[in-house]
């Protein structure tokens, strides 16, 4: 048989022609001195839409609202907000143009660390003043980063004693295969290590890869107590379907499920049964300011009837904003330098994960937050339910690095295999 | 430690997503040389259709299966009349202009995968624009198979016997069918079989249509097990092109022996040394048989049996 097929070498070529370029669109700005002009690049489009539409509308709710109080200090907000696609060349152009050409005051940009990694030297180089919200890793110590998201350590160290607690010390770690996954690992390890539990398995997968036969497979034969799940993407969350549908019923904990993706209200139950996600915040959050009339969910629906969920990062970028309000008003200027300083004095904010007459601390050392941590659990209906909540904070800069910005100037990350030998 | 079952499940799983994942795109590649670069769209269109015919409009699984199936064949005969053989344009500027405007697709290789590669752009991004981020999603049925401390989706093992049906219906389709046998002599040799008269255009058509009811119903079938998300098709991406790659010209003895040989390397590997190195094993087996098989299995066979015959 012969005929279209002796080209083969074209049909080989397609199998490396995977990749996408996207382009740039134009957009026009003005700016004058009578407005605050904020910059919020967050993915509407690509593979971070699901995840990155939430913080952007956050973002829109948190300004009108300080808008329709009046601005800050007399000024209104202006917003710089163009769709970076997912895309981290795209980031790194509009990062330059938000700084160059927009002179954004404060800066509200991506979704992965990888996009920040990407823009971090940009906003060094420029000083900008910038805000990274997501739950990431953790060891970020840039004078120009405030990191407000929770960290690995966090948000691990929150729901992994609970879980050595409940149901035991054998512990079996499935990451993605990247930096973040690699990390909040070797975090698991060092977490186990303090609760005297031991990781009996790892496993860490391609972001690619959507078929866990053979993971789940790994699992039921080391057979752990509780497995902890760092998986990240649309991809990997095939997994929870799967390995309910293949009856695989150990615990599992999570700093990536469900509070980012609502994997809980996507997936048919009861795939997320028994899944327990240590987080600052998800739309179930039971405190006062979330929940009641007019509360952060009440409000963020009013002005977004169509939006399917209120994430975690979403409640990050809001009170974040909330909280440079409140410094550029103790500054009294917008000038970054000062607005920094003022951010590095401590500032606090009744943000809706923490419970009424409880607020959330800058920390200034670090530029992190000492977040109200929450383990919440999906039943076999999916419904969420907190079961433990404590304030934690963010130890591994101010204690084990040593990190304080108001005295040295860096801009590094630090990574857990520098300070413990479990890690390594 | 290896488990024969385990061993045997995961190589069932392997060989019934690599053979479904391939099985509309070797169709089209191999009768028409047309390489579509949309085929996971495809699928997600196969995927997204049962899902929100389960969903939204209450068919039962297997109804709403057939529908996705339907509904992805519908969209690809009209992708062939719109792009790949340009009728539909052709026909307006026939009138209008007094002559053709698009050059047919077929056998155009890289021009093909250039139309297809834009055409998946925009099926994803329009689908986000329609339907949002995400979709509610299916569960798995049929639950699962416990045997000593494990347990396999019931669901997940019988796509294998799906898998192998699906080849068995498509050998009869080409083998025993006028339709085939039209196929089969425009692949041979495409200005005689006109001569013959043989429509070849409307050969073209049904194969498009056939290998997109293909795609559609491996969306399907996997709509339960995967997340319902615009881009879902690219995870399918890899063991397909690898599989048609390794299986060469013959569309349903090469996916066969593509789909059994990864399906082998792929359970094997990953059961043994994890899902990363399943992966790697899979890449490097697809660029050793380029290298030592370029014309695929069955192209090698093919190659063996000529040589033979000129022996003779």
């Amino acid at each position: 048989m012969s005929g279209p097929l002796s080209s083969r070498r074209g049909f080989m070529a397609a199998t490396t022609t995977l990749a996408g370029t996207a382009l740039a669109g134009c957009l026009n700005s003005s700016s004058s001195s009578n407005t605050i002009k904020l910059g919020i690049l967050e993915d509407r489009s690509g593979n971070f839409s699901l995840v990155g539409s939430p913080k952007h509308k956050a973002s829109l709710l948190a300004i009108e609202e300080i808008n329709n109080n009046g601005g800050i200090n007399g000024k209104e907000i202006e917003v710089f907000d163009p769709d970076p696609q997912s895309d981290n060349t795209r980031y790194q152009d509009l990062t330059r143009r938000a700084i160059k050409q927009e002179r954004v005051d404060a800066l509200w940009a991506g979704y992965s660390s990888a996009t920040r990694e990407a823009i971090r030297p940009i906003i060094d180089r420029e000083d900008q003043l910038y805000f990274y919200t997501t739950q990431y890793e953790g060891g970020v110590c840039d004078k120009n980063v405030f990191a407000v998201g929770p960290t690995a350590r966090q948000q691990l160290g929150s729901v992994l004693p609970y879980l050595v607690e409940e149901y035991g010390s054998d512990i079996y770690t499935i990451a993605a295969d990247y930096n973040f996954g690699q990390l909040s690992a070797d975090w698991v390890k060092v977490l186990a290590n303090e609760n005297d539990a031991n990781v009996i398995g790892e496993e860490f997968i391609p972001l690619s890869n959507s078929q866990f036969g053979s993971t789940i497979n790994r699992i039921q034969e080391a057979d752990p107590d509780f497995v902890m799940s760092m998986l990240v993407g649309a991809n990997h969350t095939s997994f929870y379907e799967q390995k309910a549908s293949a009856g695989l019923d150990v615990p599992i904990g999570t700093s990536t499920a469900m509070a980012q993706g609502y994997e809980h209200r996507r997936l048919d139950p009861p795939a997320m049964a028994n899944i327990y996600a240590g987080v600052n915040y998800m739309e179930e959050i039971p405190t006062k300011r979330n929940t009641k009339e007019g509360g952060f969910v009440d409000r963020y629906f009013n002005k977004f009837p169509d939006a399917p969920y209120l994430n975690e990062e979403a409640e990050n970028n809001y009170f974040s904003i909330y909280m440079y309000k409140k410094a550029v008003e103790q500054a009294g200027t917008t000038e970054q330098e000062a607005v920094k300083e003022a951010l590095e004095s401590g500032i606090t904010y009744e943000a809706p994960e923490a419970p009424e007459g409880e607020s959330i601390k800058l920390d200034g050392a670090t530029h992190h937050v000492d977040h109200h941590m929450w383990v919440m659990r999906a039943d076999e209906e999916h419904n969420v339910e907190a079961v433990e909540d404590r304030v934690i904070p963010e130890t591994f800069l101010s204690e084990t690095v040593g990190c304080d910005l108001t005295s040295e100037d860096e801009e590094t990350q630090y990574t857990p295999q520098d300070f413990y030998e479990e890690a390594g | 430690m290896v488990n024969g079952l385990n061993l045997l499940f995961q190589f069932l799983d392997s060989f019934a997503f690599i053979v479904l994942a391939a099985a509309g795109l070797a169709i089209i590649f191999g009768i028409m040389g047309v390489i579509n670069l949309a085929h996971g769209e495809f699928i997600m269109v196969g995927a997204y259709a049962t899902t929100l015919a389960n969903i939204e409009y209450g068919l039962p699984l297997p109804a709403a299966m057939l529908a996705g199936v339907l509904v992805t064949a519908l969209f690809g005969l009209v992708v062939e009349r719109v792009i790949i053989s340009g009728w539909l344009p052709n026909t307006i500027g026939q009138l209008t202009l007094g002559r053709n405007v698009i050059e047919p697709l077929y056998d155009r290789l890289a021009d093909s995968m250039v139309a297809t590669w834009g055409l998946s752009l925009v099926m994803v991004q329009g689908v986000r624009i329609l339907y949002g981020n995400s979709l509610d999603q299916i569960g798995t049925p049929l639950g699962n198979i416990a045997y000593s401390g494990f347990t396999y989706s019931t669901y997940r093992v019988s796509l294998a016997g799906v898998a192998l049906a699906v080849l068995l219906v498509t050998f009869l389709v080409f083998r025993y069918t006028e339709y085939g046998m039209r196929a089969r002599a425009t692949i041979q040799d495409e200005d005689t079989a006109r001569a013959m008269g043989v429509d070849t255009e409307r050969t073209y058509m049904t194969t498009f249509a056939i290998g997109s009811g293909l795609a559609g119903l491996t969306g399907a079938l996997y709509a339960p097990t995967i997340t319902m998300v615009p881009g879902l098709g690219s995870s399918f991406l890899v063991e397909a092109f690898v599989a048609v790659v390794v299986g060469g010209p013959s569309v349903v003895l090469g996916t066969t022996l593509a789909g059994g040989l990864l399906g082998t390397i792929n359970a094997v590997f990953s059961n043994v040394y994890g899902t990363f190195v399943g992966r790697i094993a899979l890449l490097v087996t697809a660029i050793v048989m380029i290298r030592f098989l370029p014309e695929g299995i069955t192209g090698f066979v093919e190659r063996v049996r000529e040589r033979r015959q000129e022996g003779v």
